[in-house]
């Protein structure tokens, strides 16, 4: 019976402090986490924040200056060769030779994690075929683009089976097509019973993927849990009001805006009012504008999306730099309210 | 109704190497690592193309340009000046050690390797193991080139063959000194840059190009005491002989060249133990 409940770490770190000399930056401060063996645990937070020193200490890349941490019960730093063989890693920016074509990719990383010649030849070309990119395997890197690049570096990671896999960024910078693309053979490698840590400064991915979240920032964690109870802790939702008349704006505003826990959000004929019972502030709502005679075109009670989540834990409004904004049109974290609010609604 | 933590251990795929397994396996990281080198190196023929250029073009300024205007011992330039062209070529070459690596760390390919169960020292040996089976390339195509304006082995072929081995052996050793530089610089141009300025002096400042005597006499004492000088005269020595052989030079050759490489080799392995 007891079995029934017993939960099987893959990974777990404890306490893990990284300080790089250079600058002085504390990029750890005391992570600790746990990811259950065949689930996906979705670390998240702003550019900065250390999710990749996570990554690279897991990985034995990186050493921890204190705490520790171990992978399928291996400790990174004194089995660091056993850890090796257990993880398949796939970095935020593609570590693939440009020079290669994508079977030599995948079959120089099959010998260099000792798999005989004829096994490494076998699995490229299983890969390969496996992430569509059969047509593709003969040709020289530097002529695929983005998204190829990406499916062949996770392609590669995989070449050992690696039970435990860790993606640091997968989809940053990537089209919605190449990204939806890359999270459905996730998806199908979750289903086949590997454990995946996944970086991300996407919720939307965070929330599509992780059945766990680890939110850290500042080298810290800030927060853990489902994206369901994340959410419920927040402990608020939002009533967003759709009015049927621009005319009645002046009125229905003062009037709203004592339901609302935080000053109102409005965009174009919608009011947006933050509340801890969704339900009862609804019909209040309701009653308040039927008194006052002000007509309606639409009333919606939805749940607070990740994004809300994010901002109410860490305070920031802007995370990332107005240039790197620009460059990469995406869901992000920390986004501003009004766009926060906007997209929420997409996705309630 | 308690819920129990237990920790995945230890699959039975994973059995420790022995370490003979090990040995074998570090050879074999060694000769990929070798392998995708020699790989990327035919899939840009233009820089191939053109650093076998350069010391062709060499051949030909010094032998019917400044070779009328500087007198050797033995009256023949071309004898002098082939052993030296050998030397310069490789030296040239080992610059690509130092741009290559430097652009396999920042493109994240260093990182790869270092999360896979491979043989630590592998990425270095590797690359300076392409370089010298490039090298062997280049100095074949550089001694028809020779023979084509008059160059001759003075003395027979298998003392000649010694001389091509020292010269890889020099160039070897001078890799993992431009392996560590690569590991240090920012990106693959400024390794370039930064390597330049190390060769420089060590390659004009040698009897490569002209004899060591013609030189103010305060330059006289680094210039012919330098490694690049005494393996240029023991190339001499072993290819050409007669006035210019140098009885010393391979001797003392042999040890700058075996010097160079148990300190630079340590030092370029530790560097990459290093960065992260």
């Amino acid at each position: 019976m007891a079995n029934l409940f017993a939960r099987s770490l893959a990974v777990e770190a404890h306490d893990l402090v990284k300080v790089f000399p250079r600058g002085n930056v504390r990029a750890l401060d005391g992570v600790s986490l746990e990811v259950e063996a065949g689930t996906v645990l979705g670390l998240l937070g702003p550019n900065g924040a250390g999710k990749t020193t996570v990554v690279r200490i897991l990985s034995t890349i990186l050493g921890p200056d204190s705490g520790r941490a171990s992978v399928l019960g291996y400790d990174v730093v004194s089995q660091a060769d056993a850890v090796r063989r257990t993880v398949g890693l796939a970095g935020q920016y593609a570590a693939v030779d440009e020079n290669l074509t994508g079977r030599e990719n995948i079959f120089m990383v099959g010998r260099l994690s000792h798999l005989s010649r004829k096994v490494s030849s076998r699995r490229a070309d299983e890969l390969l075929e496996d992430f569509g990119l059969s047509g593709a395997g003969d040709r020289v890197l530097k002529t695929y683009s983005g998204g190829m690049r990406r499916r062949l570096d996770l392609a590669a990671a995989l070449v050992a089976n690696p039970p435990v896999l860790f993606l640091d960024e997968p989809t940053t910078g990537l089209d919605p097509q190449s990204r939806q693309a890359l999270w459905a053979a996730i998806e199908d490698l979750v289903r086949d019973g590997t454990t995946v840590l996944l970086t991300t400064q996407y919720l939307e991915e965070a929330d599509r993927l992780a059945r766990d979240i680890v939110v850290i920032d500042h080298g810290r964690v800030i927060a853990e849990g489902t994206p369901a109870q994340l959410k419920a802790d927040l402990g608020t939702s939002v009533v967003s009001v759709t009015l049927g008349d621009p005319d009645a704006m002046d009125q229905a505003v003062p009037l709203l805006a004592p339901f609302s826990e935080k000053p109102p959000v409005i965009e174009d004929l919608v009011i947006e009012l933050t509340v801890t019972d969704g339900p009862k502030a609804g019909a209040e709502v309701l009653r308040a504008l039927d008194t006052a005679q002000i007509p309606i075109a639409g009333l919606a009670l939805r749940e607070p999306s990740l994004d809300d989540v994010f901002l109410s834990l860490t305070g920031h409004k802007t995370t990332i730099d107005e240039a790197e904004e620009a460059a990469k049109p995406r869901r992000r974290l920390g986004r501003s309210r009004k766009s926060d609010v906007a997209d929420g609604k997409d996705a309630a | 109704m308690t819920m129990t933590t237990t920790t995945i251990t230890a699959p039975v795929r994973l059995s420790q190497q022995s370490q003979g397994n090990r040995l074998s396996w570090a050879v074999s990281d060694v000769l990929t690592i070798t392998w995708r080198n020699l790989l990327a190196l035919t899939r840009t023929p233009q820089a191939l193309f053109f650093t076998t250029l350069q010391p062709i073009m060499f051949v030909l300024l010094f032998t019917y340009v400044f070779g009328g205007a500087i007198h050797v011992p033995g009256g023949h330039y071309i004898e002098f000046l082939m052993p030296g062209i050998f030397v310069q070529t490789v030296i040239f070459g080992a610059m690509s050690t130092a741009a290559g690596l430097s652009e396999d760390l920042h493109k994240g390919l260093i990182e790869r390797f270092r999360a896979l169960p491979m043989s630590r020292a592998a990425v270095l040996a590797g690359r300076t193991t392409a370089d010298v089976v490039r090298n062997v390339f280049v100095v074949v195509l550089i001694t028809a080139v020779g023979y084509a304006v008059g160059f001759r082995i003075g003395t027979n072929v298998a003392l000649f063959l010694c001389g091509v081995l020292l010269i890889l052996f020099f160039a070897y050793a001078l890799s993992w000194g431009f392996a560590y530089i690569g590991l240090s610089a920012p990106n693959a141009e400024t390794a370039q840059v930064m390597v330049f300025p190390l060769i420089f002096p060590l390659l004009f400042a040698s009897s490569a190009f002209v004899p060591v005597a013609t030189m103010p006499g305060w330059l006289q004492g680094f210039a012919y005491h330098q490694p690049v000088t005494q393996v240029v005269n023991a190339a001499r020595s072993l290819m050409v002989g007669g006035v210019l052989h140098d009885s010393g030079a391979v001797g003392a050759a042999l040890l700058w060249c075996a010097g160079l490489l148990v300190v630079l080799a340590p030092v370029a392995v530790r560097k990459y133990r290093k960065v992260a």
